[in-house]
């Protein structure tokens, strides 16, 4: 146990001090000027020194990707549960689902840009698109890999079509529905991040990928750097999020949810 | 639908002619003829393949026969179910709601029929008394053993007070102490419960040791070859598994499955199906 722990924690943490060091020491030894590669020094500086205008920008992103993450879990859920409902609606649907899948986000962003009158709005709705299809395809997935003997059970106890959904499907697909929720975070990212890009909006609203864009017509490639930092940290909080979601909502099924009077 | 004239008074279900073929053309059951009588422990033996489970599923209103007729308490199947006409069934696996603890897996029926709570309450702790698992009611599966886990099940088939238990090979997949400790157990509930029986198992000793009764099953097509009646007294001991007339009748079953799996088909494992045309 502890040695996993070390093993889980330490190992990455040394390979990024080494990684670090070795950037800073090229950088450095060679004289490589800021505008190419800055060092991580310079990069630490930029953070610190510009901290008000990239930690703005990163809660426009974040706001951007959670808002998505949320609806895309309430909407994935929603035609999930449709889904395993009716065979005929499954067969219906699902290649859209698909479609909205294999699109890139970068060739539809512009017409929801267009069409949706609020920019913010068009982000989200961006963000979704990428981040739906594995929160609908991993829960309705989920939702039909019941044990066989346990759905025999449910029929011999002449249980209701919504008893059984209740009481046996969806337990049963939760731990495929956060297999899906962790891909789908990443994706929200990605998704309001490619958006943003592709909107362009500065002004107050600016998230980090318009400072991303903005840094590099200035040649301002240090901050450039530091905002690029904040984008993949993001990711990973989000992604360490949805994991620590997921083990405390199983574990709490398990142990208690159904089981109130022990 | 009343199965006719032929019924025994004491007869629960009573199956005539039932068939069974599969869509892939496989006559799991044929010509099947057979009456579950109450209060008695009813063993179905036979190789794999003979049916078995099938005939048990049919029984328990999990699927329909494609021929012949099938009459519960002299009844249509939806007739089952109420008060003096429960079925209860136990699986192959123990079937485990795993995300539940033990005293949540054994309320499920309950929970399903929306009986009242007090009531409800007292059933789970006494159905949990009874194969000895109450201390573990709040466990999950998982921190059960296979045996326990099997228990567990049958906690949950005996909840509702069935009036016909169906056990599907339930401790097949146990090693031989687990087994026959929960062979005892299961004749000692049978007896002071009253219940009426029927059990699914690939093992003659464990058949003669359980059961009033023993149907020989064949396959290709699955077919009820012979009924013994065992007339041992009960308790049924570890002397009896020793006796001499333990062993004259498992001697007599063992027989009549040889010349079953024999019939003409010398190897059953290798003879393709059409082989079996007379």
């Amino acid at each position: 146990m502890k040695r996993d722990a070390l093993l889980r924690f330490v190992a990455p943490f040394a390979v990024a001090v080494i990684v670090l060091a070795a950037w800073q020491l090229i950088v450095t030894v060679n004289g490589i000027p800021p505008y190419l590669v800055p060092s991580p020094l310079l990069v630490a500086k930029t953070l610190y020194v510009d901290r008000v205008l990239l930690l703005n920008s990163l809660g426009v992103t974040l706001g951007i990707a959670l808002t998505a993450l949320a609806f895309a879990t309430l909407a994935g859920v929603a035609a999930s549960l449709l889904f395993v409902q009716s065979r005929w609606l499954e067969m219906s649907l699902f290649p859209y689902a698909i479609l909205l899948q294999v699109t890139p986000i970068v060739s539809i962003a512009p017409l929801i840009i267009i069409w949706v009158r609020n920019t913010w709005a068009a982000l989200v709705l961006c963000a979704v698109v990428v981040a739906i299809f594995p929160i609908i395809s991993n829960t309705t997935l989920g939702l039909r890999s019941v044990d066989p003997g346990l759905l025999d059970l449910f029929r011999l106890a002449r249980a209701n079509r919504w008893q059984t959904l209740w009481r046996l499907r969806v337990p049963s697909a939760l731990p495929y529905f956060f297999g899906g929720l962790r891909i789908a975070s990443g994706l929200a990212l990605i998704g309001a991040v490619v958006a943003e890009f592709v909107a362009g909006t500065g002004g107050q609203g600016a998230g980090l990928a318009y400072q991303i864009l903005l840094a590099g017509i200035q040649l301002n490639i240090p901050r450039l750097f530091a905002a690029l930092m904040l984008i993949a940290l993001a990711g990973v909080a989000l992604f360490a999020a949805t994991v620590g979601l997921s083990r405390l909502a199983l574990s709490r099924w398990h142990e208690s949810a159904l089981d109130v009077d022990s | 639908m009343p199965a006719g004239a032929d019924d025994r008074p004491d007869s629960i279900v009573a199956l005539r002619g039932v068939a069974q073929t599969f869509d892939t053309g496989t006559r799991a059951l044929a010509g099947v003829d057979l009456d579950v009588r109450a209060g008695e422990l009813l063993t179905i033996v036979g190789p794999s393949g003979c049916g078995k489970s099938t005939l048990l599923r049919l029984v328990a209103g999990l699927a329909r026969p494609t021929a012949g007729r099938i009459a519960w308490w002299g009844e249509a199947f939806d007739a089952t179910g109420r008060e003096g006409r429960r079925i209860g069934f136990v699986f192959q696996s123990p079937t485990l709601m795993p995300w539940a603890s033990v005293a949540a897996n054994v309320r499920l029926p309950l929970d399903l029929a929306h009986v009242p709570r007090p009531e409800r309450d007292a059933a789970v702790a006494q159905a949990l008394t009874r194969v000895g698992l109450a201390e573990a009611r709040g466990h999950l599966p998982r921190q059960l053993s296979g045996g326990m886990q099997m228990r567990a099940s049958i906690a949950r088939a005996l909840v509702t007070a069935p009036d016909l238990l169906l056990m599907d090979e339930p401790f097949g997949a146990l090693d031989e102490f687990t087994r026959q400790r929960l062979d005892d157990d299961l004749l000692a509930l049978w007896r002071s419960q009253r219940l009426t029986v029927v059990f699914v198992t690939h093992s003659i000793q464990e058949a003669v040791f359980l059961s009033t009764r023993v149907v020989v099953m064949a396959a290709r097509p699955g077919r009820i070859l012979e009924a013994f009646d065992i007339d041992e007294p009960y308790p049924r001991s570890v002397e009896f598994r020793l006796s001499p007339a333990f062993a004259a009748i498992a001697q007599r079953i063992s027989a009549c499955v040889a010349t079953a799996s024999a019939g003409g088909l010398p190897d059953t494992g290798r003879v393709p199906m059409r082989a079996t045309s007379r």
